[in-house]
């Protein structure tokens, strides 16, 4: 019996998660700062993005390179549908950002759904290239459709964002809250899931593929489910990173923003749970810190992953716990 | 889509030979890059994403070598030999070390090494674009009307000189002992090192060769337009669809495909100039659903 929740730790894990949601709201009120404020939000945004790849690359072992896709996807679905004449026809008020957001991580997950059926089928290298070439198909697609997507300009215009149980979310302090109640909810369901037998059986496909099938189990279904839970997570991203900057841009659907997720998952850990949200967090500071200081953000960037890939070789989150197992 | 634009330039004799020279110019100049990505990955293994910095490289040095001796045939030369010791180096000094290590840690180590790259040009060459090394006076001369279509003679040297490299590499690949070694390693590499074969020294001559193809392209792009940090991105990207269809590590799939992709690009740019690339990106989606060892791999 295969299931998708585990439930041993549940009570302990929602707590450390409602704890961590209230000491990051302390912060807010202890530095007043708007430039750590905006880290923050990002880290969880950028993190949800590179959790929701980890469980490809670190718990299935499948290096997918297109992961911006339904980043992308999630973020012009939101967009398009807040700036839709859908909202005034049918008077949504405020269900309007509820239901785009849950709008996002739908359609995101409709298009992983399309796309890993097909992906999947491949292996290593190609499964990677598959995954590039069909991030580049939809990116040409949203270049393409001008009228659409605003094209290379992208979404613009802006859209409302009506409030909604008392959450303005044009008020920093109300996306502040909103963005990482949401984001450390879902990190919370995500770990339960990965967890649980269903996430076991994603390490037994990725160490050793021939044990599942002797156990006669679907590895195809359960690599599908997985690139589907992938996209939409990474979809919702989008929709919060939409939300944040009220607009949407090709660029997050082009191939080096598929790179950015795999830096941070390189940079916290994969083996790790929560190392890709350690990644992100090392990741934002890293630009804040370097984009103040230097116009050379790559040259810093590279030679910091260069130290990592033939340095460290793990993640620093994976190389914390390592030391500290080892003693 | 412009379907009517398409069959006016085909039923005209000057707009299809002229999107039909144009195809083969991009083709060719892609197929001298992509050959080098094709046949490291052939050899070696590895993906090299670094393989279009290579490219930028290779225009970058021909440019230098360009403003000091004012030389178009030293130029390109030395630029591509530039590359291709930086290739040596590159491959030595840190390529080797994951070569035992997964895709994802070989994917981001050439990716660094593109960041890098694209900063360090701009350090030492300035963030303009730079005007390209020019084509050489014999060819100043006034384009060529064949049926009244424009076709620029420099456009069918740069096709020859590719042609002319891709017959040599079939040459080196197919009649030489080297080449003989080559290809062996590419299948059996323990084998050879027990006959007492280096494959350490075959692989990092096969990386300057690889590196060597990549600059060769970029000065002579260096010959057709202007210079600027992060020029390699979209050829890389192209070379993979040309590595993709063509199969992984066939150089003679790499020339097909090389014509096929500049054939999509220039006759889609009349039939549906925003979606070009779209275009060759479904191809490559299309080939890897339908037949995922391209046209001339070997299945496995």
């Amino acid at each position: 019996m295969i299931t998708f929740f585990k439930q041993d730790n549940f009570f302990r894990d929602a707590t450390v998660a409602f704890l961590s949601w209230l000491l990051l709201i302390g912060i807010y009120y202890l530095i007043p700062d708007p430039g750590i404020h905006d880290i923050i939000q990002k880290v969880f945004i950028l993190g949800l993005f590179a959790l929701s790849l980890n469980i490809l690359i670190g718990y299935l072992g499948l290096i997918a390179f297109g992961h911006a896709t339904f980043f992308a996807t999630g973020a012009y679905t939101l967009g398009l549908f807040l700036q839709s004449n859908f909202i005034t026809d049918y008077n949504l008020g405020a269900l309007s950002i509820p239901i785009a957001i849950i709008l996002s991580i739908l359609i995101s997950g409709i298009l992983s759904a399309i796309i890993g059926a097909i992906c999947i089928r491949l292996k290593d290298i190609y499964f990677s290239f598959l995954t590039l070439a069909f991030q580049m198909f939809i990116y040409s697609i949203i270049l393409a459709l001008v009228n659409i997507t605003g094209g290379d300009q992208g979404l613009m215009g802006g859209f409302p964002k009506p409030p909604f149980l008392g959450l303005d979310l044009g008020q920093p302090f109300d996306f502040y809250i909103f963005t990482l109640f949401v984001s450390i909810f879902v990190i919370l369901m995500l770990r339960q899931l990965i967890e649980s037998s269903f996430g076991y059986g994603l390490r037994m496909i990725r160490d050793n593929p021939e044990r599942p099938s002797a156990l006669g189990f679907n590895i195809k279904n359960h690599k599908l489910i997985a690139f589907i839970l992938a996209g939409s997570i990474a979809g919702l991203a989008g929709s919060l990173q939409a939300l944040l900057d009220v607009g949407a841009y090709p660029e997050w659907a082009f191939w080096s923003k598929s790179a950015e997720p795999l830096f941070m998952i390189l940079l916290g850990g994969m083996h790790t749970f929560l190392g890709p949200l350690m990644g992100a967090l090392i990741f934002e500071i890293l630009n804040d810190f370097v984009t103040a200081n230097t116009r050379y953000y790559g040259l810093v960037l590279g030679l910091v992953i260069l130290g990592f890939v033939l340095g460290l070789r793990q993640g620093l989150l994976d190389w914390l716990l390592m030391q500290f197992n080892r003693k | 889509m412009e379907f009517v634009a398409l069959l006016e330039c085909i039923t005209s004799p000057s707009c299809l030979l002229s999107q039909t020279a144009g195809g083969l110019k991009i083709g060719m100049l892609l197929f001298l890059v992509a050959s080098g990505l094709t046949l490291v990955f052939g050899v070696l293994g590895v993906i090299n994403f670094a393989h279009g910095a290579l490219y930028m490289l290779g225009a970058y040095f021909s440019w230098q070598v360009m403003s000091v001796t004012g030389h178009f045939g030293f130029s390109v030369f030395l630029g591509a030999l530039g590359v291709s010791i930086f290739g040596l180096l590159f491959e030595r000094g840190l390529l080797s070390r994951v070569y035992k290590a997964d895709l994802l840690i070989q994917i981001l180590l050439c990716y660094s090494i593109v960041l890098i790259l694209d900063d360090l040009v701009m350090i030492i060459w300035g963030d303009e674009f730079l005007s390209g090394i020019g084509v050489p006076e014999i060819f100043q001369i006034p384009p060529l009307f064949i049926f009244d279509a424009i076709i620029p003679p420099f456009h069918l040297v740069i096709i020859s000189i590719s042609l002319l490299t891709g017959i040599a590499l079939w040459l080196l690949m197919t009649k030489t002992r080297f080449g003989h070694l080559v290809r062996a390693t590419a299948i059996n590499p323990s084998m050879l090192e027990a006959l007492g074969i280096n494959t350490t020294f075959i692989k990092a001559s096969v990386f300057m060769l690889g590196s060597f193809l990549a600059g060769f392209g970029g000065a002579l792009a260096a010959s057709l337009g202007s210079i600027v940090s992060g020029m390699g991105n979209s050829i890389l990207i192209e070379s993979f669809i040309v590595t993709v269809i063509g199969g992984m590590g066939s150089i003679g799939g790499a020339f097909l495909a090389s014509i096929i992709i500049g054939m999509a690009r220039s006759f889609g740019a009349v039939a549906m100039p925003l979606f070009t690339d779209g275009l060759m990106f479904l191809i490559m989606v299309l080939v890897l659903v339908l037949r995922p060892q391209g046209l001339r791999g070997e299945k496995k």
